[in-house]
């Protein structure tokens, strides 16, 4: 692979850095290398968007980098946190202990279903407390409740609902009031998995423009995921597109979408149905079974532009003329014609017949 | 039930050659909310939800009929009370002629094969303890459809293979487990197609897949509709599949249809305030295609007191004098404003009013506000009217002071009083094909007739 440290025109220096991270999971048939060597970059006040299908390690690689993931699971690689209360410790090294510390005042997740993430027999005035008292001890009474009222305030949920319990409120108040509970300990970096997907259109639109007000209103960074395109090219500055463990395609949200590079992120773009849609088109089969993955690029056996090299060997990741940055083996031979000899004699010619997939291996 | 002419032309755009295969009329089902012994005594009732308030809608043969709204629009109440899974409280439903609405179990049974039901969750919807040969054959054992193992061998394979199931073998002895959510949903539809239906509601059948098989299972119920002559009803709350997948579709809000048309029409000219909304609200992937949004604040309503007149007023950016104003809009008012200014001025201006808790009760048309310790009416009026100036000069205008008719003090309080409310009725836009159920329709159309 090559580097990946070449600067996007961004000054500021980036709030969270990711290199090479592995989550492993340990089942009986081997290793799930569920995310399996990810490198990428977070910066002050932006919102990363990660997206793909089920299965391709949105979640375990949202997980891991809090230091979230189960206890079967086997975490390597370089997560550096920048901020002030992070000062750039890797935080696959720290002990549960320190990383338990971190989270809260420097890291936070919002969860997907909020209807399921409040304690029913708390009122919301208790959640704050609980999370204020935990991580500043002895913080007067006063402050915690001005605290928590200005975290409401900020999503909308007025002053006289703050002794109600979680029933009392609908689901996209609920999920107004996870996010409110995230920011009051004013994270330098979220991460929200699947924010919106439990919620109707119209509270979906109201919690994506909320989220995109985050990076004016607190500079908080984010890292949202989500299966909707729609929601990445409406709320994010950056996207980074994940197939079976990797990230295949990541740079300027608007650029990507515009213009996808990778033919997985065409093809994703292309079965996504959107009020546009005239005709139904569908990515065949499904992600890869993570214990034995295809060799080479692990896309070839589902992608329409598949060379014979793609099956054997691994395309390097390269940056284009836009900053985007793609792992493919037909950007790469465009951007370096000399990595063509990687691929061997022949090694260009079109895959033949992409082996006929059927419904037994669909998603 | 008498003719009403308000509802008769539905889904003109969809083909009146084809034959009606289920009317629904005034459709009611209400769902009673158990209140206290002592309230039941007092005559106090509790009160029902009003899942589904009067709909009226056509179903014909061959027609895909979109359900849309959000949760809580009784669009999958709807669709469940089409084939006979919930009892209508009230109003009629005719399937070929037949009414159906107050049938019992036992008659409905011989029916239920031809009127079947796709559920929202593959995962939840297949025993797991049966496999793939016992589930998908069930309705054919409930029936009584085959007279031997072969015969159900064959059909069941052959339900397989419609849908694409192949090779059927690979699949009957599986268990729901062995199965990922897009073969679980074919699963589903072989074993709704099995008995030869002619009517398949689908609720939300793609919202719990994976995006990259949505759109494989919507080409397979197209497909399947046109090789078994199909009639659907598809409940939904995504926009963007139903434009897709619908001839004809009708926008729900609180237990009624707002908007009923063809597909195209309701599209590319949305009428009501609610549906222009909703499509607004669906993010588009193509930045070149992105547009700025005005969003209609607040989320729906409780069915169990819902709003006076429209039920979508409190919402609307648009909503005129009769819409229904009532006293709990001046309390969300309130509530809003104070969210948006600094605590101290929120403080003080909340000082100005007393019990502030009597603006919440529902479907109140005129409302006394007691002023605060050391205010007088006269103080709360000022304030009220200075609001009323201000959102006269804000843009957008508020619309909630076009529903208010006096302010005056009483007895030492400052009362409220708002415009009569009129509910909507879902009228006809002539040359269209679309009903909409909105006052600015009904005002734009007497204007053009006077």
């Amino acid at each position: 692979m090559s580097t990946v440290t070449e600067p996007m025109n961004r000054t500021a220096d980036p709030v969270l850095s990711v290199r090479d991270l592995r989550v492993w999971y340990g089942t009986e048939r081997g290793p799930v290398r569920a995310v399996d060597g990810v490198s990428f970059d977070v910066r002050p006040g932006e919102t990363l968007g990660l997206v793909g299908e089920s299965g391709c390690g949105k979640s375990t690689l949202g997980r891991g980098v809090l230091g979230l993931t189960p206890a079967a699971a086997a975490v390597d690689g370089d997560v550096r946190l920048n901020s002030k209360g992070g000062a750039g410790r890797n935080l696959t090294e720290l002990s549960d202990r320190e990383i338990q510390q971190l989270r809260g005042p420097e890291l936070g997740l919002i969860f997907q279903e909020p209807m399921t993430r409040l304690n029913p027999l708390m009122r919301i005035s208790q959640h704050f407390e609980e999370a204020l008292h935990t991580h500043h001890k002895g913080l007067p009474k006063k402050e915690v409740k001005a605290r928590a009222l200005e975290a409401l305030r900020g999503m909308g949920i007025p002053e006289s609902r703050y002794e109600n319990y979680p029933h009392e409120f609908s689901g996209g108040m609920r999920q107004r009031i996870m996010i409110a509970l995230a920011l009051v300990l004013r994270p330098a970096f979220i991460v929200a998995d699947e924010p919106t997907t439990a919620l109707d259109v119209l509270v979906e639109a109201q919690i994506i423009r909320i989220l995109a007000d985050l990076r004016k209103n607190f500079d908080t960074s984010l890292v949202l995921i989500t299966h909707n395109l729609g929601i990445v090219a409406e709320a994010c500055d950056r996207v980074a597109v994940m197939y079976a463990g990797h990230i295949v395609e990541q740079g300027d949200a608007r650029t990507v979408f515009a213009d996808p590079q990778h033919p997985y992120t065409k093809e994703l773009l292309r079965s996504t149905i959107s009020l546009s849609t005239t005709g139904l088109h569908f990515i065949p089969g499904s992600p890869p079974d993570l214990v034995q993955p295809p060799e080479g690029c692990r896309f070839h056996p589902r992608c329409p532009v598949a060379m014979v090299g793609c099956a054997t060997v691994e395309p390097p990741e390269v940056t284009l003329p836009s900053g985007v940055r793609s792992t493919c083996w037909q950007q790469a031979v465009e951007v370096d014609p000399s990595l063509a000899d990687e691929l061997g004699t022949g090694g260009r010619e079109p895959l033949a017949a992409v082996k006929e997939i059927s419904v037994a291996d669909e998603a | 039930m008498l003719t009403k002419p308000d509802v008769k032309p539905s889904g003109e755009g969809a083909g009146d050659s084809a034959e009606a295969l289920v009317e629904v009329a005034d459709l009611e089902v209400h769902f009673g909310l158990r209140g206290s012994l002592l309230g039941r005594f007092g005559g106090k009732a509790a009160g029902a939800v009003k899942a589904v308030d009067g709909v009226n809608l056509t179903l014909r043969k061959g027609e895909v009929l979109g359900l849309v709204g959000e949760s809580g629009s009784g669009k999958t109440t709807l669709g469940r009370t089409l084939i006979g899974l919930n009892k209508a409280t009230g109003g009629s439903i005719r399937y070929r002629g037949q009414e159906i609405s107050g049938l019992g179990e036992r008659a409905l049974r011989p029916l239920r094969r031809k009127l079947q039901m796709v559920f929202q969750d593959p995962h939840a919807s297949l025993n797991p303890a049966m496999d793939i040969r016992t589930a998908v054959g069930h309705p054919l054992r409930i029936h009584g459809l085959v007279d031997s193992e072969q015969e159900y061998d064959a059909r069941v394979t052959d339900a397989l293979e419609r849908v694409g199931l192949t090779p059927p073998e690979r699949y009957l002895g599986k268990f729901p487990a062995d199965l990922s959510g897009g073969q679980k949903q074919r699963a589903v539809l072989a074993r709704a197609i099995i008995a030869e239906p002619e009517l398949l509601v689908a609720d939300e059948p793609i919202s719990m897949l994976d995006m990259s098989v949505r759109a494989k299972i919507l080409q397979l119920m197209l497909d399947l509709k046109r090789d078994l002559d199909l009639t659907y009803v598809y409940v939904t709350h995504d926009l963007a599949s139903a434009k897709f997948f619908c001839d004809t579709i009708a926008i729900m809000y609180l237990g009624r249809i707002v908007e009923y048309g063809p597909t195209e029409q309701v599209f590319a000219d949305p009428q009501h305030p609610y549906t222009k909304a909703l499509l607004a609200a669906i993010p588009e992937p193509d930045p070149r295609l992105a547009v700025e949004r005005e969003l209609p604040r607040g989320e729906i309503p409780d069915a169990a007191a819902p709003p006076l007149g429209c039920a979508f007023h409190p919402r609307c950016p648009v909503a005129v004098a009769e819409c229904g104003w009532e006293a709990r809009d001046l309390r969300a008012l309130l509530e809003r404003r104070w969210l948006d200014l600094p605590p101290e001025t929120s403080a003080a201006e909340k000082a100005l009013l007393g019990n502030f808790d009597e603006p919440a009760a529902p479907g109140l048309g005129t409302v006394s506000i007691a002023p605060g310790r050391s205010h007088t009416a006269e103080d709360v009026l000022e304030y009220l009217r200075r609001l009323r100036e201000e959102a006269s000069a804000s843009d957008p205008r508020e619309p909630f002071w076009r529903g208010v008719v006096s302010m005056h003090a009483e007895s030492g309080r400052a009362v409220v009083e708002f415009a009569p409310p009129r509910d909507p009725r879902l009228d006809l836009i002539p040359k269209t094909g679309v009903q909409v159920a909105c006052h600015l329709h009904q005002h734009a159309a007497s204007a053009q007739g006077t």
